[in-house]
């Protein structure tokens, strides 16, 4: 394909911000920027993780990308095409060539449908292919995700956790997405099922040539599935480089702290590791410090860090393209 | 491509073939368990169909004379005894049930048009549309109810439409509050986001996905609706305020309270009727309440 | 004699008038000053056993029909409901997964703390506020004199934790059962909240029994661990060498269906091992066969005809395989 080389989703400056209500009938309009100038692509097969803890604003970046949420400012350029300026016939396409997977495989599918029609879903309110053609491919979708025909018939709360996850992911690939967007697909599932459920979604990828937007908060996993890997914090991109130079070379005092923080069954790595501990919590949301908003609990931020805030700049060349990207003051470009 | 590991050799027993339940199905296994319920539910079956066959299996008049009046009951052959007109009272309370039943049923069917309407677009589009809807409902939830259809009736007239459509109006509100947060839970939910994801127009999302769910309590609503319906119906046609030409069971109190010293019976027996059909719907009420609650429903 | 010793523990769950033993037949012994790891997936009787050690099982549903748990050579299985409340939160305290709800939204910290000292410890309100004070700082609570009366809601997840953390420590218990004490909790917190739970171990000598999913954790935190499953004990035994070499193919699997962080990430990544299926429905509980035979790659007719018995290694590693030595 010709297409390739370009990013098939474009994010520029993205913004999304909540109004909050604040010191009662005098308070004025206060406002939340859960998502404060973000900036990413991906490319076609590819996928991109968005790590970060709660409250750093990964999921609503996600969902603006889907303009489930609507966005303050800023571009979602999808296929070359403004997604978020999209006008309803436009949208409509547009909604088919992005899905979305959900965390919770509980609320996430409506109980009062059966498995089929939940897959089906999209095919009838999209309309990308003609109504004769749907039953047959709402099958080979059960098939695709490893779930028998005969279940098509049940109801959601006949399945388990991970067959419900199943067909939360038979139905985003229905339209035949080029990506979909999966907000901690597995967080909500036990160990053992999160494996299965996994290796389906890489499967899937390497088999359809999907690309992935994988919001997670788990390192391990986002480790075994992502090729380029952005850190949030605070509604920020703090970090932004290749999977093997973001966990081999962090640079960000966040992300190493992150990093640090995971418990590992790895011998060698929980005795090369030194935990960084970083005190305390994140500062009010709605009313952040004028420098680095991690500057509060920072081991080496320093009197600058209060006073501007860093750019998110390439600070070494690393393997992805774009280089290896790091907010901070502190961190020297090489 | 999902068993990696079970690769051994010794084969399982086949696993065997779950069928679909419908939840509803579920819900009615549910319900049929809650033995008060059944009761409420077989009790109340009784009275609709006494209301609906009865006056034809029991064909005497309700207002005309058949005896002398204050016949108690069992005498004479009549088995609750006439009243202080010496009207039949068996033939009175199976008209009455009719009167009753329409009434509570179409003032919930009011109730939960109007309830479900509202609720549903306030807690649907949020901002100015629920500011706008909620104080609307809330001016009807602060009228003195009893008053309102009082002035209601006295101005429009007390045909039964107008007495129904008293009760409807007083009586939407609480209707309209549970709508609108069943609504503001569920459209949080994910699969409402999914449906959104896959293009879904916002009435299918209300009509189609949000309200199915949002059902259940509604409908407990509705059903003990019917119950205070009939009561204020009572309450009503006790201080005469509806349709002398129709026979209904508040109606009987009223015309015979007088007599309460000397002919007890004829105020004791519709009384009765009422208390037992409304205990009846609160009953069903409950088990549709705990059959329709998943909460319950697990394991 | 250890400090608490679980013998032939069997609790039964009567669920519409079927009755599934929830827990089968585990044994198992703490020391004092150790920490013990229950791991398994949801389902499995974790949080179970610890209910069964408080004597906290569901009124009616679940009680303890077999087997004993010897605390300090008290036999707690038979301990009479006033005795269990003696020691329930004084000898043996638990915290939970769910720090946003196991706090009283409508008291402040320092009376929630208060009143579990004033109640086992007799003290009086002023001693109790000020021990109250001193627990908060111990948990690393900022400036705890202030803190102390804010109410649950003013405090992040995090610091919930660490009052439930304080509250739990309150009477020095001998025993702290943590439920996946951080399940809720973002990394970074967790990493916090583990260092603080080793810290005050190491200062108070309290036992822990760290429930949870995450080998990883286990691997930091505990020198033993039981692998449950089905509610019976598939593995036992210290933590280093089964995480080297699992005796037990569901053992195993837990530790290889997890994608894990590496010293040193390469660009290969293998494709992770899979425990098809799920854990069997109550239903199944109690049979008289392997358990976890229908997920198992190793299954043989043996393993469904027969109940695994315990297979022992050295260092009282044991596994309950027909094919332990294989694994």
């Amino acid at each position: 394909m010709a297409d390739d080389a370009k990013p098939f989703l474009q994010v520029e400056n993205l913004t999304v911000r909540f109004p909050v209500k604040r010191g009662g009938m005098f308070g004025g309009k206060a406002y939340l920027y859960a998502v404060d100038d973000i900036s990413f692509q991906l490319k076609r097969g590819q996928t991109l993780a968005i790590v970060g803890e709660s409250g750093s604003g990964k999921t609503t970046a996600a969902l603006a990308c889907a303009r489930l949420v609507p966005a303050h400012s800023g571009k979602v350029v999808l296929d070359g095409q403004d997604f978020l300026a999209a006008s309803d016939v436009e949208l409509r396409k547009a909604r088919a060539k992005v899905q979305f997977i959900f965390q919770d495989p509980y609320s996430s599918l409506n109980p009062r449908l059966r498995a089929e029609k939940i897959v089906r879903e999209p095919l009838d309110s999209l309309q990308t292919i003609p109504a004769e053609k749907r039953d047959e491919v709402v099958q080979k979708l059960f098939k695709a995700v490893g779930l028998r025909p005969e279940q098509m018939r049940l109801f959601p709360h006949q399945f388990s956790g991970g067959q419900r996850q199943r067909i939360g992911i038979a139905r985003a690939l229905a339209t035949q997405p080029a990506l979909i967007i999966c907000d901690e697909p597995v967080s909500a599932l036990d160990v053992a099922v999160q494996a299965q459920i996994l290796n389906l979604l890489r499967d899937l990828q390497s088999d359809l040539g999907l690309s992935y937007l994988f919001i997670s908060h788990d390192l391990g996993v986002v480790q075994h599935m992502c090729d380029e890997v952005a850190v949030m914090y605070m509604g920020k991109i703090v970090e932004h480089a290749s999977r093997l130079d973001l966990f081999n070379a962090p640079q960000h005092p966040y992300t190493k702290a992150l990093l640090s923080a995971v418990p590992s069954v790895d011998k060698e790595r929980r005795e090369a590791q030194k935990r960084i501990l970083i005190p305390g919590d994140p500062p009010d949301p709605i009313d952040p410090p004028k420098g680095c908003r991690f500057a509060n609990r920072c081991p080496i931020a320093q009197d600058i860090c209060s006073r501007s805030e860093p750019a998110l700049e390439v600070k070494r060349r690393g393997q992805g393209e774009s280089g290896h990207r790091a907010a901070c003051h502190r961190v020297d470009v090489a | 491509m999902s068993d990696q590991t079970a690769q051994s050799e010794v084969a399982l027993p086949e696993e065997p073939v779950v069928k679909a339940r419908h939840p509803l199905a579920e819900a009615a296994e549910m319900f049929a368990r809650n033995k008060a319920a059944v009761a409420g539910l077989i009790v109340l079956l009784i009275i609709i169909i006494a209301a609906i066959v009865g006056p034809f299996l029991y064909p005497t008049d309700p207002f005309a004379m058949v005896w002398a009046p204050f016949t108690p009951p069992a005498q004479e052959g009549y088995l609750l005894g006439t009243d202080y007109l010496g009207r039949d009272l068996v033939a009175m309370l199976i008209h009455g049930a009719r009167v009753s039943i329409v009434i509570g049923l179409s003032a919930a069917l009011i109730t939960v048009f109007i309830g479900v309407t509202i609720g549903a677009l306030a807690g649907f589009f949020r901002g100015w549309v629920e500011e706008v809807l909620m104080r609307f409902t809330e001016f009807f939830q602060v009228l003195p109810t009893l008053l309102f259809s009082m002035v209601i009736v006295a101005l429009f007239g007390a045909s039964l439409p107008m007495i129904t459509l008293a009760i409807g109006l007083v009586s939407w509100p609480a209707v309209a509050r549970i709508t609108r947060s069943e609504f503001l839970r569920i459209r949080e939910l994910e699969y409402v986001t999914a449906s959104r994801a896959s293009g879904t127009s916002n009435m299918k999302l209300i009509f189609g996905v949000i309200l199915p769910n949002a059902a259940p309590p509604i409908i407990v609503q509705a059903a003990l609706m019917v119950g205070t319906a009939i009561l204020f119906e009572a309450g009503l046609s006790f201080l005469g305020l509806t349709d002398p030409n129709v026979v209904s069971w508040g109606q009987i109190i009223g015309s015979n309270r007088q007599y309460i010293l000397d002919a007890a019976y004829t105020v004791t027996i519709p009384g009765v009727a009422i208390f037992v059909s409304v205990l009846a719907i609160s009953l069903v009420g409950d088990g549709l309440n705990d059959a329709l609650n998943p909460k319950l429903r697990q394991r | 004699m250890a400090l608490l010793e679980v013998e032939n523990l069997r609790v039964e769950l009567t669920l519409r008038g079927n009755i599934a033993p929830v827990i089968d037949d585990v044994s198992f012994s703490l020391e004092a000053g150790e920490t013990l790891s229950f791991v398994g997936e949801s389902g499995c009787g974790k949080s179970m056993t610890a209910l069964a050690i408080m004597g906290l099982l569901p009124d009616k549903v679940g009680r303890i029909a077999a087997g004993s748990i010897r605390f300090d050579g008290e036999d707690l299985a038979k301990a009479s409901d006033k005795r269990m409340r003696e020691i329930r939160g004084n000898e043996i305290s638990m915290i939970f997964q769910e720090p946003m709800t196991s706090l009283n939204p409508v008291y402040t910290i320092g009376e929630q703390i208060s009143e579990v000292l004033r109640r086992h410890q007799n003290l009086g309100a002023k001693a109790a506020h000020a021990k109250a004070v001193e627990l908060l700082d111990a948990v690393r609570i900022p400036n705890p004199a202030a803190r102390i009366n804010d109410y649950p809601f003013q405090m992040s997840g995090g610091q919930r934790q660490r009052v439930m953390i304080a509250i739990a420590l309150a009477c020095e218990p001998k025993i702290l059962i943590a439920d996946e004490p951080t399940t809720a909790l973002d990394v970074t917190v967790q990493a916090q909240i583990f260092d603080l739970l080793r810290d005050l171990r190491k200062q108070t000598g309290t036992a822990i029994i760290l429930i949870t999913h995450d080998m990883g954790a286990v691997a930091e935190m505990a020198e033993r661990m039981i692998v449950m499953y089905a509610g019976r004990k598939a593995e036992d035994g210290p933590v280093e060498p089964i995480i080297a070499h699992a005796r037990h193919p569901y053992t195993k699997g837990l530790i290889a269906c997890v994608p894990h962080l590496h010293a040193e990430l390469t660009e290969e990544r293998e494709r992770l091992v899979e425990i098809g299926g799920i854990v069997p429905g109550l239903a199944e509980f109690g049979a008289n066969r392997c358990l976890f035979a229908s997920r198992c790659g190793l299954r043989s007719q043996k393993c469904l005809d027969q109940r695994p018995q315990e297979q022992k290694f050295e260092a009282g590693h044991a596994s309950a395989c027909w094919h332990a030595e294989a694994v």
